[in-house]
């Protein structure tokens, strides 16, 4: 158990900068994940918790301890690693005790030791096999096992799912949320995987393009967006964003043939803002209603619990997904009702959150 | 594209079994001659029957050159050759792949060339080298006068001398030295992946223990592939052992198959020859034979 806390820390490769000055604090106990898109620098950030990439700036502390001049094995942090890294020449027992053998731990208490977590993981019928004859979850069983033994303060977890089928992911999601709260030391886990992000995290942190774009728990970051990049890149399918301009008394959409009455709360007429609004929160009503939007249907995604609905806005590309039994045919008309509570706004500058607006429902150009 | 047409199929099997009959040919001219007598050997053309003297052939072969200890030699020489090579390599290998220091790229080249330097082209100065290895030192203190200080205030002349000659030292180290093996080990290196070396720093292994418990287990293969091919390149060496081995006690039975090839004018035992160097033919074939499952793994499959 430890608390982990990063200061204004930044990684440089030669010349590209790949993180600009992370700040974030990490509670004892506590599972984080850490969520982006491919190269937005959260591997990065985690390997350099790990002492496995040099910090190239600011600072690292683990339970209040700087970090940044430690060896890895110093720092009392254990990795599960994307490909497993498992010592293909070694069974599965010596696998999971080689940190203990490096330690200088005599073999009768590693082999309880490994006995013990062999046993917790399930993995006890397995311990003379080498990672060959393993599946991709077995494998996975033994990459966490090797770092359960050594008992560290901090598990750090680098896209360790990304391998598995989809199956066993969720398998193994549950297994490792299950083990945190059994082990309940402070865990970091990063994936691009949203779902993953959402149902492991007891706070997620969203990176982009090496910098930190949003800090809080899954409902917070899925309700209350921070910024457009946050909005549209957690949930699926993605918020629909609508480009708008501020006018005298309202905003105008999609180039003036929609518009939201609004109070305009002190932005200057000609502002560029986007609005968003979540698929699921897109009510679908018969073409025509009074106060709805009215589109034609592109195309039908079939779900089997609910369908995602393509329709064709002015022009502009807008999802639905409801769990209805309506089963538009592409071509035809809908009317799309949507609650001025569901709206989110963002600069279309900076792109972040504007919670100045308050909207009234969407109605069609005069 | 593999093409398999029955023409296609017959000329294939046409062209390796020529090559085969050009490789095994001068073998079953020697066995054959090996079981030769003197008369039979020496007909024009030879009896490409075989006779029946064979196993008296071998042991006077091995009587005359008394090849008994001179194998032994040359296998004390070639296993030298093979160990050294195989730890020089890896070590090197390591250095070079997994470490970053000031100068890592001009090792690596000064390595590299080495390769230009077979030991043919720097006999001399290595034979120099091996008659007295302190004899750079020797250069160094003569050409910066400190030999020449020490002499005027101590009255003591300095005379470095330690040689290799006619010992096991000189046959193999000069051999040892060369790169080949480090390029085999750094091709094998390089395809371990990153996350194990991570894996291993996690777990708190430092450098040497990662090589020994790691890497080395990993290279297996290419070691046996490596101290294979090393094994009977040293065992075929003639050059250098004919130089340096003045002494009977360090001949190798390669050089030494020399005394059984007839002289000008002298009783032309064609047959005891030709016994003497099927002996010598034996070991390195025993050793592929042993070695052949590893040592074709090690040079074409790159496991993960």
């Amino acid at each position: 158990m430890a608390s982990i806390t990063i200061r204004g820390v930044k990684k440089n490769y030669a010349k590209t900068q790949v993180v600009h000055g992370v700040d974030l604090d990490f509670t004892s106990g506590e599972f984080v994940v850490i969520l982006g898109p491919s190269g937005c620098g959260k591997s990065t950030l985690l390997r350099m918790i790990a002492g496995l990439e040099e910090i190239s700036d600011g600072e690292i502390a683990i339970d209040g301890t700087v970090v940044n001049r430690l060896e890895p094995r110093e720092r009392g942090c254990a990795m599960v690693f994307q490909n497993y890294a498992l010592y293909p020449h070694m069974s599965v027992a010596q696998n999971i005790g080689y940190s203990l053998k490096v330690a200088g731990v005599p073999s009768a208490e590693r082999q309880q030791r490994i006995q013990a977590v062999a046993r917790t993981l399930e993995l006890e019928h397995l311990l003379d096999r080498k990672p060959m004859a393993l599946s991709g979850g077995q494998r996975q069983r033994v990459a966490m096992g090797r770092a359960m033994i050594r008992e560290p303060k901090v598990f750090l977890f680098d896209e360790p799912l990304s391998n598995l089928d989809a199956k066993l992911r969720v398998q193994m999601r549950s297994e490792i949320r299950k083990l945190h709260r059994r082990l309940n030391a402070t865990s970091v886990f990063v994936t691009h995987d949203q779902v993953e992000a959402m149902t492991l995290a007891d706070r997620l942190v969203v990176m982009n393009g090496g910098r930190v774009e949003q800090v809080g728990t899954p409902g917070e970051i899925y309700t209350r967006p921070a910024s457009r990049f946050v909005a549209t890149f957690v949930g699926a399918p993605a918020m629909n964003i609508l480009e708008g301009t501020v006018d005298l008394d309202g905003l105008s959409l999609l180039g003036g043939s929609r518009r939201l009455a609004m109070a305009r709360a002190g932005l200057p007429v000609g502002t560029k803002v986007a609005m968003g609004i979540r698929p699921e929160a897109v009510r679908l009503v018969a073409p025509g209603t009074a106060g709805a939007l009215d589109a034609t249907v592109d195309l039908v995604e079939e779900l089997g619990a609910g369908r995602v609905i393509y329709v064709d806005l002015d022009g502009a590309p807008f999802s639905v997904m409801t769990s209805e039994a309506v089963h538009p045919e592409p071509g035809s008309q809908v009317g799309l009702r949507i609650s001025p509570d569901d709206m989110h706004f963002f600069s279309s500058e900076t792109g972040a959150r504007l919670d100045v607006f308050k909207a009234s429902v969407p109605e069609p150009a005069l | 594209m593999v093409e398999r047409t029955p023409f296609l199929n017959f000329f294939t099997h046409l062209i390796l079994f020529i090559g085969f009959v050009f490789c095994i040919a001068p073998f079953v001219v020697v066995v054959i001659a090996a079981s030769h007598n003197l008369k039979d050997v020496n007909d024009v053309p030879m009896s490409l029957l075989p006779g029946s003297d064979f196993w008296v052939n071998i042991k006077t072969a091995w009587t005359t050159a008394d090849l008994g200890p001179k194998l032994l030699n040359s296998f004390i020489m070639a296993t030298g050759v093979a160990a050294g090579k195989v730890i020089v390599s890896a070590l090197t290998a390591f250095s070079i792949v997994y470490f970053r220091y000031p100068g890592r790229m001009l090792i690596f080249w000064l390595i590299f060339i080495t390769l230009m330097l077979p030991l043919e082209v720097r006999i001399v100065p290595t034979y120099a080298v091996v008659a007295n290895v302190l004899e750079p030192y020797q250069a160094i203190l003569d050409l910066t006068g400190i030999s020449w200080l020490i002499e005027k205030v101590s009255g003591v002349q300095v005379q470095l001398s330690l040689g290799l000659l006619n010992s096991y030292s000189g046959l193999i180290l000069p051999l040892v030295a060369t790169a080949t093996g480090t390029f085999l080990y750094r091709q094998f290196f390089l395809t371990v992946p990153d996350e194990l070396t991570e894996a291993a720093r996690m777990d708190g292994a430092g450098a040497l223990r990662f090589f020994i418990d790691i890497l080395l287990p990993l290279s297996r293969n290419n070691m046996a592939a490596l101290g294979t091919i090393m094994f009977l390149w040293a065992w075929n060496q003639y050059l250098w052992p004919l130089l340096i081995t003045t002494d009977q006690s360090h001949a190798m039975a390669v050089t030494e198959l020399k005394q059984l090839i007839p002289n000008v004018g002298g009783i032309p035992e064609w047959h005891i020859a030709m016994a003497g160097t099927l002996i010598v033919m034996l070991p390195p074939l025993i050793v592929v034979v042993l070695m052949q499952r590893w040592f074709v793994r090690g040079l074409i499959a790159t496991e993960k």
